[in-house]
């Protein structure tokens, strides 16, 4: 085995490319899970921590754009500039773990791991954010949307390493609620991001850990951008019942010993329902 | 510059000021392992493997993180502070001091990862809020105290350090 | 915030570090720094590390078991099986029925089998996975009706019934105006304690014997059962407690023990066994889930006349001590109210499910559920308040049980719950006190940081419970404990086996000898088997047993020391006492220190404790059973998201009967400590098993409450010293998590029905937020 520690994404991905089997560790709170108990024995690994592109972010304003680099943690994420312009990103960041968890986790690593229940994605997804990929051969973008494929599978090649995600700035309002059995440190039984785009007249709605990988919900979406009043984000009671039944409709839970396939069905539509009802009391306090 | 650490290599860790060769380990190997089998270091412990109880809490390069989830081969170079490095033996640190006094330990197992975490705690927010006790140490399970008089230590070292009391 | 109010104060300003008085942990500050050696700390030159290889299935006959691979791996020293063991093959705390290894059927998940030495914990993960074990896959028995109505054929030789027991008291026809009845289910609790399973075992040179280093909590019984099944004389097999990380039940049965001495006599060489989080779940007896059925006949004023009850508690695959926990539900079923009439059935079956044993509460925690689960039932059917309703009922000293007992300790049921209904209310509004810049504390609401709810969510509830819980063991128990006190030059030494696991009683045990010898100096010998056992450190015992033994050492040693003075400086013994640190002749006032009376003279004594004889019940369940009682109540205050099913506990109120709080500050953390697993097991805490499989044996998905999961305690002791005790205090460790469960759940209950005038039944446990919401 061989432990490596790069400086700069050209080392980490020449790494990656003479050794494809590597694993790639940031904060590690996932991968040395699966290595303590004894499921994973890498063979190689490329620690990205240390390397300065990964490690920070950088505001674009003619783009309206932030890029995060894919080894800020969830605790870098909860404060300052950084949370206030994806303050989404912040609420989801702050339910993750635990402080510890919070210190050593990674954005980057919330979306290698792909977990249906991954604290970020939703977010990710309904924000529109794009993930930068470094290979040998050059570098290239996608929409996460596309990137996520599937329980704990994404679009990342061999040899490839996820450098940034490029998030926009959005002129609107956006939020995220995620419901676990206790009041802190829980995986998500059900979560949902609601972002509504005022200059675009979009609504985006993205839900975790009651499908394969995030959902995203077209009709709901488009049904809110269509009932929704845009100067004061205010919705009628009718139309707003709908949306969150649309929002369910959209679901594919299952059941599993953290909760049932009804529950999360029902969950995911109250919190889409109370997310757009606090955009429009924000609205109102605004 | 890559680092590179092979197969039968040492690598070495500074813990505690002190810069410590680890031999024999597995590259794999949890800071946790590391630090309590290979360097003798057993003041933070193992219960979970997972990062839930924080019975492992150390500073690594001045954050706090559970040992278990860090790779030690990982954190070569970074200064690491265990609960062996919060005070002299000689001399307890006023978190520790309170903790006993105010009957926040009972078996003891997760309070050494819940000092450290204290002292972090303490350091960011020297004047925290109840709920942001609550918050900022929920990472550190604890079975038999029921965190009451936790939070009453914790309350005592801020009240004490901001000069309101003895 | 906390508020602890002592009822009655110390009369005095005691001596610090006496009794009443709340000295700081001897073990204190090496805990808090880290250097406190836990069992999982230890170590041994040229110690190997051993591995138990378990079983996968709930229920096979083994075909075969190949261990050749294993051997050939490098590293590996040796490899057992049931073939190895010399002596008994059985163990168990009461029937001796669970195999040291399965040799011949596997009865559930995490049964072992085999065990490896070897010089790496990775190297024993290799040896373990090399071993090829062959099944043939059995039908499991998993549900419990079939273990009681004999459909499905015995799993064990012993049967599948473990114990049936019926009460029958006064007139069984009798019948009320009322009658209100449900179906009441507690699922599987964890006591999770932190400290895993571990141990080191160091043999004899010859294997003539061996010292064993382990967590637990009875060195003496643990003795017993290792030397049986090593063939072993029992003075050879020597333990020393190694520091216990938390017990609550879990470390009365033997786990690893036999295992670790087993290979360190086979190879000569000191062996460690540790487990890790996801073993230690298979490893130890958790708390029975269990299914019962209670119906309550009252007066139309809600006097309550008759109960009637069947219970099933599913032990698992071994017994354990599931007769005893029978025992204490069946006996425990009407509460701490008074009934004249019942008919209660109880069954303890065997099943391939993980078997279950002591957690703390044992068995009184799921009658508890039950009975005030009724008791709001009954109070609605009566149009009563669910205070008034417990009032009404509420036992006195001298009131009989269900079983023909007395209730003779002092019983201030009617104090615990007027004394809990004084204590103020929270005063924080729903979502607590808005923050600086006017927010509202997320963390405060139900959900927490998940933002899954405005304060117009949220609905308040208020839900009460109240408890009877009996102190030490029963049923004609030889019930005792030992301390020796040795006092030399005006230093006390005390020497005891009492399994120090976290509770204190190395903190109350110089506290006692203080007070009573007059010394301010009290060493602690090592915690081992050197001298008599003290029991177990369990069922509220250890301040009132191996408290009254090292009361009971010192008074003989403080006797001893007057005659001594008597001979020395002629005065009449009888005529002296010990006042603060001197010795005084009442007569003359003649005084002199404790430590210059005691100077050049060495007093040893040692003094067996022994509470008053129990009986046996009869077929109808009738008999003195237990040894004595504690009371408490509890009141919860919830916030509860309706339609998300979400739940923030925001305060418990408690009036605890304690006897006389001998360290309050310990008392009180016995009483946080003590809610904070009540409340897991009303909303959170369930190991869940699908066809005998755990599936969420680890601290992702068994959950603990958290920091922010813990609400406020407001408490008050009760401290009417009890006659029957020898310090006049009562044991205070279960109380707090037997009635704080069916409290949590009744505010549950009381805010849905504020919802929709109807609310939810809610008679399962953990409340599941589908249970709520759906």
């Amino acid at each position: 085995m061989a432990v490596l520690l790069p400086d700069t994404v050209d080392e980490a991905v020449r790494h990656l490319t003479a050794a494809p089997e590597s694993t790639v560790v940031a904060g590690g709170t996932d991968l040395m899970v699966e290595v303590n108990d004894g499921h994973r024995r890498p063979s190689s690994v490329v620690a990205v921590n240390r390397i300065p592109e990964l490690r920070s972010w950088r505001h674009d304003p003619a783009a309206a754009t932030v890029t995060i680099g894919s080894a800020v943690t969830y605790s870098e994420m909860l404060v300052g500039p950084l949370a206030a312009m994806v303050p989404s990103l912040a609420q989801a960041a702050r339910t993750v773990g635990s402080p510890q968890i919070r210190n050593a986790g990674t954005l980057g690593g919330n979306l290698a791991t792909c977990s249906p229940a991954g604290d970020g994605l939703p977010v990710l997804s309904a924000v529109g954010a794009e993930v930068e990929l470094a290979s040998a051969a050059g570098r290239r973008r996608m929409p996460v949307g596309e990137f996520m494929v599937g329980v704990k599978r994404t679009a990342l090649a061999p040899g490839e390493l996820i450098v940034s995600l490029t998030v926009p700035v959005v002129d609107g309002w956006q939020g995220y609620a995620k419901v676990g059995v206790r009041n802190a440190m829980v995986i998500a039984v059900a979560s949902a991001c609601v972002v509504l785009d005022r200059s675009r007249r979009t609504v985006a709605v993205a839900l975790g850990s009651v499908g394969p990988t995030v959902l995203r919900c077209p009709e709901a979406e488009s049904h809110l951008a269509a009932a929704l009043d845009w100067s004061t984000l205010d919705v009628a009671p009718a139309e707003l019942g709908r949306f969150a039944e649309l929002v369910s409709e959209a679901s594919r839970p299952i059941t599993d010993h953290r909760s049932t396939a009804d529950y999360r069905r029902h969950t995911v539509g109250v919190l889409a329902r109370r997310l757009v009802r606090r955009a429009s009391s924000a609205a109102v306090a605004a | 510059m890559t680092t590179t650490i092979g197969d039968g290599d040492h690598f070495s860790l500074h813990v505690n000021g002190i810069r410590c060769e680890v031999t024999d380990s597995w590259l794999g190997e949890s800071l946790l392992d590391v630090l309590r089998d290979r360097l003798g270091l057993l003041g933070a412990k193992g219960a979970c493997e997972q990062g839930e109880c924080g019975s492992c809490s150390v500073m690594v390069d001045d954050v706090l993180v559970c040992s278990c989830l860090v790779m030690a081969a990982s954190v070569v170079d970074q200064p690491i502070v265990t609960i062996e490095g919060i005070a002299p033996i000689d001399a307890p640190s006023d978190v520790q001091a309170a903790f006993v006094e105010a009957g926040a330990v009972q078996c003891g197992f997760c309070t050494p990862g819940l000092i450290v975490a204290a002292h972090d705690l303490l350091e960011r927010l020297p004047r925290p809020s109840e709920t942001q006790i609550r918050e900022e140490l929920a990472g550190n399970v604890c079975r038999c105290t029921g965190y009451g008089r936790i939070i009453e230590a914790v309350q005592q070292v801020a009240v004490r350090r901001a000069g309101g009391g003895s | 915030m906390t508020v602890v109010e002592r009822v009655t104060a110390p009369a005095g300003a005691a001596r610090p570090g006496t009794i009443g008085t709340s000295p700081t942990r001897p073990d204190g500050v090496a805990k808090v720094q880290g250097r406190f050696e836990f069992s999982s700390d230890l170590s041994a030159d040229g110690c190997l590390w051993g591995a138990t290889l378990r079983s996968p299935h709930p229920s096979a006959r083994i075909v075969s078991i190949d261990l050749s691979a294993a051997w050939q791996i490098d590293g590996v020293e040796t490899v057992i099986t049931a073939a190895d063991v010399p002596g008994a093959m059985h163990y168990g705390l009461i029937a001796q029925d669970q195999p040291v290894f399965a040799s011949e059927v596997v009865r559930y998940v995490g049964e072992p089998i085999a065990a490896v030495a070897a010089d790496h914990p990775e190297t024993c993960r290799r040896a373990l996975e090399a071993i090829v074990v062959e099944y043939e896959m059995l039908d499991a028995l998993l549900d419990p009706e079939r273990a009681i109505d004999a459909s499905h054929p015995p799993i064990h030789p012993d049967g599948n019934v473990i114990r049936h027991q019926r009460i029958v008291c006064g007139d069984r026809s009798a019948t009320g105006d009322v009658v209100v009845e449900g179906t009441y289910e507690i699922g599987m609790q964890d006591q999770a304690f932190l400290g895993l399973e571990a141990a080191l075992a160091v043999p004899d040179p010859g294997g003539s014997g061996v010292e064993l280093h382990v967590a637990t909590q009875w060195l003496h019984e643990d003795r017993t059962q290792i030397a049986a099944c090593l063939d072993l004389p029992v003075e050879s097999v020597r333990l020393v407690l190694g520091g216990v990380g938390g017990a609550f039940g879990a470390r009365e049965d033997i786990s690893l023990q036999v295992h670790t001495c087993l290979l360190a006599l086979r190879l000569g060489r000191p062996v460690r066994i540790a487990y890790s989080r996801a073993e230690s779940f298979l490893g130890h007896v958790h708390r029975h889930p269990a299914t019962i059925w209670m119906r309550h006949h009252a007066t139309s004023d809600g006097e309550i006349v008759k109960i009637e009850s069947r219970m099933v508690f599913d032990g698992g695959a071994y017994a354990s001590t599931s007769s005893a926990v029978l025992i204490n539900a069946v006996t425990h079923a009407q509460g701490p109210y008074r009934c004249p009439n019942a008919v209660v059935d109880g069954y303890a079956v065997r099943t391939n499910h993980l078997p279950c044993g002591a957690m703390r509460g044992f068995g009184v925690v799921q009658a508890c559920f039950a009975h005030e689960s009724q008791m709001d039932k009954l109070a609605a059917a009566c149009g009563l308040d669910p205070v008034e309703i417990r009032l009404r009922n509420a036992m006195r000293t001298g009131d009989p049980l269900i079983t023909g007992q007395p209730v003779l300790n002092v019983a201030p049921v009617e104090r615990c719950i007027r004394d809990t209904a004084a204590l103020p209310l929270p005063d924080t509004p729903v979502g607590g006190f808005p923050m600086e810049d006017g927010a509202l504390d997320v963390m405060r609401l139900p959900g927490g940081a998940g933002r899954t709810a405005d304060r117009t969510d949220i609905v308040r509830g208020i839900g009460w419970g109240v408890a009877i819980k009996n102190l030490m063991y029963s049923e004609g128990f030889d019930d005792y404990s030992t301390a020796r006190c040795r006092l030399a030059d005006g230093v006390a030494t005390l020497k005891f086996a009492t399994s120090e696991v976290g509770q204190g009683f190395v903190t109350i045990a110089p506290q006692i000898a203080r007070t009573i010898l007059g010394v301010d100096d009290v060493v602690l010998d090592r915690i081992d088997t050197q001298v008599g056992s003290a029991g177990s450190t369990s069922a509220s015992r250890q301040t009132w047993m191996s408290g009254g033994a090292v009361d009971a050492a010192c008074r003989t040693v403080r006797e001893r020391l007057f005659e001594h003075v008597g001979r020395t400086h002629d005065v009449d013994p009888l005529r002296l006492v010990v006042d603060g640190t001197d010795l005084v002749d009442t007569v003359s006032g003649w005084k002199m220190p404790v430590a210059e009376a005691s100077a050049g003279v060495v007093i040893d004594e040692t003094v067996e404790y022994r509470h008053p004889a129990t009986g046996e019940l009869d077929e109808n369940g009738q008999g003195n059973c237990h040894t004595a009682f504690a009371f408490v109540a509890h009141r919860a205050v919830v916030d509860v998201d309706p339609e998300l099913g979400l739940v923030k506990v925001v305060q418990i109120a408690t009036a605890q009967d304690v006897g006389r709080a001998l360290n309050p500050l310990s008392v009180l953390g016995q009483i946080e400590g003590g809610i904070a697993q009540g409340l897991g097991l009303a909303v959170m805490e369930e190991i869940i098993q699908v066809d005998g499989l755990i599936r969420n044996g680890n601290f992702t998905d068994y959950l603990l409450p958290t920091f922010l999961d813990m609400p406020d305690v407001v408490a008050t002791l009760i401290e009417e010293p009890d006659p029957h005790a020898p310090l006049g205090a009562k044991g205070v460790g279960e109380p707090p998590c037997i009635s704080s469960t069916p409290a949590i759940v009744a505010a549950i209950r009381d805010a849905l029905c504020q919802v929709d005038g109807v609310g939810k039944p809610l008679e399962r446990v953990p409340v599941r937020p589908s249970d709520i919401c759906l």
